[in-house]
């Protein structure tokens, strides 16, 4: 068996000194003792109990709400590393955007002969609702996640691109917070770019994107699933930081040609729906008849220019997991310029040759399917037992389509605060990104995730990853 | 603001209220019950008596044991009058309106929450009753100081506010009634020097028993207590108090909105009326019959609140 790589440190090189980035942070780390930093790290999951800061569970048997666990060790970024790393998000998002323009609309790309037409119109995330309209303002993705992977210096590469209704940003904001809280000092002597900006930037890109015929001060509303949503805590804490309403599908109704919230005086129409609802719930009478979480009739409201829902319905076509393979083409397709950030390589399993190249080395490989998220459905090959392989290789043969395959990278790894010291475990990134007409705007960092068990892959939340406050450091 | 986000504040409000009347309840009864050195059992029926769960309790048991009545009312979750039932409403609630609450008023609720309901996973004995109750009290205060200390007052304030006070009156109003009728099952006492003790019940039930004595050195006739308790708007569990604060908390939203709703009047009726006749007439024409008629109205003016700001639909 084949074994990945050695991974590459953030923090420390192999002799034990710190890379740049983490110069300063080590020369104060190295004067601290273990045990207040333990007590410290306490005191965190106490905070983030006290302030509620917590996740529903599917599936647990009474609803329960769990910690996201946090990990006082910051990850930090160089200034310049950041620089470059940013460009590449920028001209990947304006690419997904237009490429999402050009889907709904000519489908040039596909006469290009660059993407499959098959891989759209067969795409249940192509809403034919879309064809032919175009958002206000031309934006699609107005809150994009960009999660990135890291295998050394110089090397990020784009592992999924999120443009839906990416998730975690509380998180990012909330762990900055936390941070400041328990070691003021440490912002004192260190420059770090500031976070807390986002619920502002939020309203004002969403403010930019108001329909046309919206005069004066555009009103917004979140709309949640729920309070039993597992990101319910995140609805409500953007809600609250903007400024906005948070509503549910039943406080909504179409009222005079507008949707409108039952408030406390009457019926008052909304501009701007930030939705947090997937596009099957949004409108009964258009998708999914049974939902209880949307409102009936906003697509065709939506369609004449009387609210702007954020995203805009149908973006999941671009952030399908089959799509993604196609990122390197479509990037250069819109923009005229080799991607910044590559893709990891990736076998559509869908195609004879990649699928035989993925049953022979099944055990070097992580197998994902191409709808799934949250790291359901996946498999790790170099983790998996023999069972876990051959079920593997039994659903590939069945449906080949429904899967695509990446080499088991060797992500980065930052150290995390373990019983007795430091201990190196994996990370991810996922920044985030707002879109308005005439600008991107990028948080310095995002939302660093991270794999508490020694040697494993997995961060995602509901598999038991943790986080970390993510430090892009000045110039 | 949202009708439903004014719902559940509202209802967090009366949730938090009900549990801390609760917390009072058991302890006036847990009092008596020490001190009354007979058999205990008698108290704790008339505990259950007046917060209105006698069949619900009945149900389930056959006896009123002071183990289990206490746990019945304070910890246990297929009652949802329990103390810990209604503090889960409350947080539930809180999380649902997050966005119209400051953070320190959901944090308090939270910790409330998260305090009790770790000691609540195991049975409450009796040693651990009044460390209990102070923990309550406590928990409850500082909910309440961070509503005072932080919120804007907006309507947001005042429909919380307009929740405490319904519950308010509704709970003073019970106890007065059951006890009443508990304890004075014939009018011929109405007005004759009583058992102190009996009174005190009700006092304490309200948390009046100093209140009482600073206002009326030495004086405990029966019709006193009931005046107390009805007409005197210094004390702040008394329904006259209750009464004022609604009229006022609707007055501002009368004048935020800019609009009348039927609750306005129903409540300008209700604030005129309460003491206007004297505690001798309500005494000669029935206690009873009065403290009826002001729950049935108490809960009208609540329903009329519900419907006119929009609570549910």
């Amino acid at each position: 068996m084949e074994l990945p790589p050695i991974a590459f440190d953030e923090m420390l090189r192999t002799d034990g000194s710190a890379h740049p980035a983490y110069g300063d942070y080590m020369a104060w780390f190295e004067g601290q003792e273990l045990t207040r930093l333990r007590r410290k790290a306490e005191e965190a999951d106490a905070n983030f109990r006290r302030t509620g800061i917590t996740f529903n569970v599917y599936g647990a048997e009474e609803a329960e709400e769990r910690l996201i666990p946090f990990d006082i060790i910051p990850r930090i970024i160089g200034g310049q590393e950041w620089k470059k790393v940013s460009r590449g998000i920028e001209q990947r998002v304006r690419a997904l955007n237009a490429f999402l323009h050009d889907v709904y609309h000519r489908q040039e790309i596909i006469r290009a002969g660059r993407v499959p037409e098959s891989l759209i119109a067969k795409n249940s995330a192509f809403l034919p609702a879309m064809i032919g309209f175009t958002p206000p303002g031309r934006v699609y993705t107005h809150i994009v996640g960009i999660d990135l992977v890291r295998t050394g210096p110089d090397e990020f590469f784009v592992l999924e691109d999120n443009a839906r209704t990416p998730s975690g940003v509380s998180y990012m904001l909330e762990n900055r917070e936390t941070m400041m809280n328990m070691f003021p000092e440490l912002f004192s002597a260190i420059r770090v770019r500031e976070v807390g900006s986002y619920p502002a930037n939020l309203r004002r890109s969403l403010e930019a994107c108001a329909p046309d015929g919206c005069s004066g001060k555009p009103v917004i509303a979140v709309l949640t699933p729920g309070i039993f949503n597992s990101a319910y805590f995140e609805h409500a804490f953007l809600a609250d930081q903007m400024g906005a309403e948070l509503v549910e599908g039943h406080d909504l109704r179409i009222v005079d040609g507008r949707v409108a919230m039952r408030t406390t005086q009457g019926f008052k129409p909304i501009d701007v729906l930030y939705r947090r609802v997937d596009d099957d719930y949004l409108d009964p009478m258009t998708f999914r008849p049974d939902s209880q979480l949307g409102v009936p009739g906003i697509m065709d409201l939506y369609r004449a220019g009387k609210i702007t829902i954020a995203n805009a319905p149908g973006t999941g076509i671009c952030d399908d997991k089959a799509i993604y393979s196609y990122m390197p083409e479509i990037v250069e397709f819109y923009t005229g310029e080799k991607p910044l950030l590559p893709n990891v390589q990736t076998w559509r399993c869908a195609e004879p040759e990649a699928l035989k190249y993925v049953l022979d080395h099944l055990k070097e490989l992580v197998v994902k399917e191409v709808h799934g998220s949250g790291g359901y459905g996946m498999l790790v090959g170099p983790a998996a037992s023999r069972a876990e392989l051959e079920a593997f290789r039994k659903k590939l043969k069945a449906r080949p389509g429904n899967y695509i395959a990446q080499p088991t990278l060797a992500l980065s790894t930052v150290p995390i605060l373990g019983k007795s010291g430091l201990a190196p475990r994996h990370v991810d990134l996922r920044p985030f990104v707002l879109v308005a007409p005439d600008r991107i705007d990028i948080t310095p960092g995002g939302l660093t995730r991270v794999a508490l068990k020694k040697g494993s892959l997995v961060v995602n939340s509901s598999q038991g990853g943790g986080t970390k406050d993510s430090w892009v450091l000045e110039d | 603001m949202l009708g439903r986000t004014a719902g559940g504040i509202f209802w967090m409000f009366r949730y938090l209220e009900r549990s801390e009347n609760m917390a009072r309840l058991i302890e006036a009864g847990h009092r008596m019950a020490l001190t009354r050195g007979m058999g205990s059992d008698e108290e704790w029926r008339s505990v259950v008596m007046t917060a209105g769960l006698r069949s619900a309790y009945e149900a389930r048991f056959d006896n009123y044991e002071p183990q289990n009545v206490v746990n019945f009312l304070m910890r246990d979750k297929t009652n949802p009058a329990s103390i810990l039932s209604m503090l889960e409403s409350a947080r539930h609630n809180a999380r649902m309106t997050r966005v119209a609450l400051t953070r320190e008023v959901w944090e308090a609720t939270n910790i409330f929450w998260m305090r009790i309901k770790e000691r609540m996973t195991r049975p409450v004995r009796e040693t651990d009753l009044p460390g209990l109750i102070a923990m309550i009290r406590q928990q409850s205060a500082q909910v309440r100081g961070a509503l005072h200390g932080s919120m804007l007052r907006l309507d947001i304030y005042n429909f919380a506010r307009l929740g405490t006070f319904l519950e308010r009156a509704d709970n003073t109003a019970r106890i007065l009634d059951v006890k009443y009728y508990v304890l004075l099952p014939s009018l011929s006492f109405v007005g004759a020097a009583l058992d102190n003790v009996q009174w005190e019940t009700i006092l304490r039930s309200v948390s009046a028993e100093h209140a009482f004595r600073w206002l009326n050195a030495g004086g405990t006739r029966p019709v006193g207590v009931a005046e107390f308790l009805i007409c005197d708007g210094r004390f702040p569990r008394s329904l006259s108090f209750c009464y004022q604060k609604l009229h006022g908390n609707l007055a501002y939203l009368e004048k935020d909105y800019g609009f009348r709703v039927p609750a306005h009047d129903l409540a300008d009726e209700m604030h005129g009326s309460i003491c206007k006749q004297g505690i001798e007439t309500i005494f000669e024409s029935g206690l009873h019959e009065f403290l009826t008629d002001f729950m049935a109205r108490n809960a009208r003016l609540a329903a009329e609140i519900e419907r006119n700001y929009r609570f549910y639909g």
